[in-house]
C-alpha cells in the first residue's frame, strides 16, 4: 500500500473553536476513502485542509502535519496553486460556470497556459469521456452548461476537475443533490476513476460508503473515532460510537 | 431515534425464541414418545411439524422485509442474517424430530430390547438444542461455545449405538428392521446435534462478527 496523504497529530481551530482534534490517518493511493459522521463533526473541514481550501477562512489556525506525497502542506510555503491542481475538488452542489460546456472543461487547462485548439479539444473530449458523459454531450458542446440536468452538471464538474490532470479527487457529498439514477452513475464513475486517481469522499449516505469505498473514517465532534477498511467498519466496528452512528442510534 | 426499527427487531427476536421453543418441544416430545412407547404422542409430534414450517416462512418474510426497509448494517445486519440462517437449522431440527416420531409410530417395541443408550443420546442432543436457543436469547458466547463442545459427546453416542446394533444384527438376524429403525433414530439425533452446532456458530457470529469456520 502506498500512502498519498499522511496525517499526523493534526489540529484545526476556527478562532477559539477547536474543530479537529489530533487527527492521525494515512490515506491510501488509488483507493476510495469515505469520510462519515454527523453534521458539524469536522469531516468537511478535514477534506478542505487536504488542498488548503481552509486558507480562505480568516480565523483558521492549523497545527500538526499533513504530508501529500511526502511534502508538508500544513503551515508550509508549498505552492497552493499547484497543490489545488494536483488535488481537485467536487462540491455538493454542482457549480458549472455560466459558460458553454466546452469552455467549462477548457477553463482549467487554459489558466494553466494551454492555448492550442487541438490540444484543448483533446483534453475536453478525454475529460468528458473519463467522466462518462461525452456521449450525452458531444453534439452540444457549445450549449450553456447551465441547461444541463443536475446529474449531468455534476459529471461535468467532475470532468472539469479531471481536465487539469489531478492526482487526487476530493468530493464533498457529490451526490446528495442528485436523483438515484444520477447517483448511481456518479458512483460507477468514482469506482472507475479509482484506477487512475486517489479519491476522498464525504458522504452522509451509509449505503453509498459501503458500496464504493475501500476505507472509511468516522468523525465525531472533531475526533477521528475510527478509521479502518470499510468492510470492517460496517460489519464489526471497534468503537461503540461508530456502531451507534452507522446503525442510526444517534446523529 | 429508530423506535420503529427497534420494535421490529424485538419482534424478530421473540419469533426466533418461539420457533426455538417449538423445536425444543418437538425433539423432547419425540424422545419421550419413544421412551414411553407412546404412539399418540409420536403422532402429535409428527403432525406438528407444519407449525414449525409456517414459523420459518413467517420469520424469513420478516427478515427480508427488514433488509428491504431498513438496510441494516453492523450488529443489526449480523443479527438479521444470523436469524435467516438459524431458522433453516431450526426447521431441520423439527423435521428430524418429526422423522423420529414417524419411525416411532410404526416401531416394534417388543423387538427393541434395551434402548437406554438412545435415551441418553436424546438427552444429550436436547441439551445441545436447549443450549443454542438459550445462547441466542441471552446473547451468551460461553453457552454457545459449550454447545459446540458437546457435539463430540453426541457423535460418540452414535458410534456406540451403531456398534451395539451391528452386534445385535449379528446375534439375532430376525430383527433387522427394528435395528435399522434404531440406527435411523440415532442418525437423526446426531444430525440434530449438528444443526444445534450450526445455530450456536451463528449466535457466535451475531455476537462477535466472526464465524467459527473462518478461524
Amino acid at each position: 500500500m502506498e500512502t498519498i496523504f499522511d496525517v499526523e497529530n493534526f489540529n484545526l481551530w476556527y478562532g477559539e473553536n477547536h474543530a479537529l482534534h489530533n487527527i492521525n490517518m494515512k490515506i491510501e493511493k488509488n483507493a476510495i476513502t469515505a469520510l462519515i459522521g454527523p453534521s458539524g463533526c469536522g469531516k468537511s473541514t478535514f477534506i478542505k485542509t487536504l488542498n488548503r481550501m481552509n486558507d480562505l477562512i480568516p480565523s483558521v489556525r492549523l497545527e500538526g502535519s499533513i504530508r501529500y506525497r511526502g511534502q508538508e502542506i500544513v503551515n508550509s510555503d508549498i505552492n497552493v496553486y499547484n497543490l489545488r491542481k494536483e488535488v481537485g475538488m467536487v462540491f455538493q452542489k454542482p457549480n458549472p460556470f455560466p459558460m458553454s460546456i466546452y469552455d467549462n472543461i477548457a477553463y482549467g487547462p487554459r489558466t494553466h497556459g494551454i492555448k492550442n485548439k487541438s490540444q484543448l479539444n483533446e483534453i475536453v473530449e478525454k475529460s468528458l469521456r473519463d467522466a462518462a458523459i461525452f456521449d450525452e454531450l458531444k453534439d452540444r458542446l457549445k450549449d450553456s452548461a447551465l441547461g444541463l440536468s443536475g446529474g449531468q452538471q455534476q459529471r461535468l464538474c467532475i470532468a472539469r476537475a479531471l481536465a487539469v490532470k489531478p492526482d487526487v479527487l476530493l468530493m464533498d457529498e457529490p451526490t446528495s443533490a442528485l436523483d438515484p439514477i444520477s447517483t448511481s452513475k456518479i458512483e460507477e464513475l468514482v469506482l472507475e476513476l479509482k484506477k487512475d486517481y486517489s479519491i476522498v469522499i464525504v458522504t452522509h449516505n451509509m449505503q453509498q460508503a459501503v458500496r464504493i469505498s475501500d476505507y472509511t473514517a468516522f468523525f465525531l465532534l472533531g475526533d477521528l473515532v475510527e478509521f479502518d477498511k470499510t468492510d470492517k467498519i460496517f460489519n464489526k466496528p471497534s468503537d461503540k460510537r461508530t456502531e451507534d452512528y452507522i446503525t442510526g442510534r444517534f446523529g | 431515534m429508530r423506535t420503529h426499527f427497534d420494535a421490529q427487531l424485538a419482534t424478530l427476536n421473540n419469533e426466533l425464541i418461539l420457533m426455538g421453543s417449538l423445536c425444543e418441544n418437538a425433539i423432547a416430545k419425540a424422545s419421550q414418545a419413544l421412551h414411553d412407547h407412546s404412539k399418540d404422542m409420536a403422532f402429535n409430534v409428527y403432525k406438528s411439524d407444519t407449525v414449525v414450517d409456517k414459523k420459518e416462512r413467517d420469520i424469513e418474510a420478516l427478515c427480508l422485509s427488514l433488509i428491504l426497509h431498513q438496510q441494516p448494517i453492523a450488529s443489526d445486519l449480523r443479527f438479521i442474517s444470523a436469524a435467516l440462517k438459524m431458522i433453516t437449522d431450526m426447521e431441520r431440527i423439527a423435521d428430524q424430530a418429526s422423522d423420529i416420531a414417524e419411525i416411532t409410530l410404526n416401531f416394534d417395541f417388543d423387538e427393541a430390547g434395551d434402548i437406554s443408550l438412545i435415551d441418553e443420546m436424546a438427552k444429550a442432543t436436547i441439551k445441545m438444542v436447549n443450549g443454542c436457543i438459550d445462547a441466542y436469547i441471552k446473547r451468551d458466547l460461553k453457552t454457545a461455545q459449550d454447545v459446540l463442545e458437546h457435539d463430540d459427546e453426541v457423535d460418540e453416542f452414535f458410534y456406540k449405538i451403531k456398534t451395539q446394533l451391528v452386534e445385535r444384527i449379528r446375534a439375532h438376524d430376525q430383527d433387522g428392521q427394528t435395528s435399522l429403525d434404531l440406527l435411523m433414530i440415532a442418525k437423526y439425533l446426531e444430525r440434530i446435534g449438528d444443526h444445534a452446532c450450526n445455530i450456536a456458530q451463528w449466535v457466535i457470529f451475531a455476537i462477535t462478527g466472526n464465524h467459527k469456520n473462518e478461524e
